[in-house]
């Protein structure tokens, strides 16, 4: 069993989505309110889509000195799991456990959509149960999904083979390098503007983000 | 005793980032007629008042400000005026 624990913000909103799905893959779940500040029973610590704090100043910018943030940044250091989903990856790049920010869409847009991304490499359990440059779709929902970093910093993440999806064909939001996705130099922090949880049920279409729970599960059963 | 300051704080893109905001607001001055503008960049300003013992201590307070929360140094700059306000007799 994994224990799977969801942060929940003021303004959080896709909290419930991702519980759904690991509760659909049977595992315990509970969900942790920022106030909190003792999540050593958690093995997978997950910040879900949403607009926390209201988004006020920039994306993910308060939120990031919530109370329970130094125990996500301790759980990261620990080399335990941590995903940022579409804000809980603003979140995480903005707390420093993922390089680069999130900024305004190119074109200015709120853009709900779905979209082809490409599976960069199958070498972290993220992306395990997937093959190697596989073409999924997953739904997106954001207006401040486009990725920035600098030159030398995309050059590092690049080399360290940190870009886990990348957007196929046209890229929505303007992101450098069409990125997507990205994991720290470790590999065991993940952040995705896309949203897994919400391909994960066939009765919503599609199961091309239910792969990314299930890699992620089969790794952590080893390590128990 | 305890002085009071105010800090007006302005944080702007960095050159490197794109701002498409700002692109669109000139677009729309050149709709009016503007068409000698050359560039233009929205940014933020912020106000806010603070006690400290010195001039010195509250710029440093306000420079850590900037730095932790109200400016992300991966996209932006800022930088602030620092004008003391009135003498503060509160509590020390």
């Amino acid at each position: 069993m994994t224990k799977f624990g969801v942060v929940v913000f003021p303004g959080s909103n896709c909290d419930r989505d991702v519980a759904y799905v690991t509760n659909l893959l049977g595992q315990p779940t509970r969900m942790v309110w920022h106030q909190e500040t003792d999540i050593a029973d958690l093995d997978v610590v997950i910040l879900p889509g949403g607009f926390s704090y209201g988004d006020y100043l920039r994306c993910g910018a308060i939120a990031q000195f919530s109370p329970v943030m130094p125990q996500v940044i301790a759980h990261a250091q620990k080399g335990k799991f941590v995903l940022g989903i579409c804000n809980g990856f603003q979140v995480l790049t903005e707390a420093g456990l993922l390089p680069g920010a999130l900024v305004r869409n190119r074109d200015l847009h709120f853009i709900c959509d779905r979209v082809r991304l490409k599976v960069e490499h199958n070498h972290l359990p993220w992306t395990q149960a997937y093959t190697s440059g596989q073409i999924i779709t997953l739904p997106i929902a954001h207006g401040e999904g486009q990725f920035y970093a600098d030159a030398a910093t995309l050059a590092e993440i690049e080399s360290h083979n940190q870009v886990l999806f990348r957007y196929v064909g046209d890229n929505p939001n303007g992101s450098a390098n069409d990125i997507a996705g990205i994991c720290n130099r470790e590999g065991n922090v993940l952040g995705m503007m896309p949203h897994p949880e919400r391909a994960a049920d066939s009765m919503l279409g599609s199961t091309d983000g239910l792969q990314l729970f299930q890699g992620l599960l089969a790794k952590v059963a080893t390590l128990v | 005793m305890k002085k009071k300051y105010q800090a007006k704080i302005f944080v702007t893109l960095r050159p490197s980032v794109l701002d498409p905001a700002g692109t669109a607001v000139q677009s729309g001055l050149k709709q009016l007629g503007y068409d000698n503008i050359e560039q233009l960049r929205i940014g933020k300003y912020m106000e806010l008042s603070l006690t400290a013992v010195d001039s010195e201590s509250a710029r440093q307070q306000v420079d850590q400000i900037c730095d932790r929360m109200l400016a992300n140094p991966v996209i932006e700059n800022y930088r602030f005026d620092l004008v003391e306000v009135e003498a503060f007799s509160g509590v020390s």
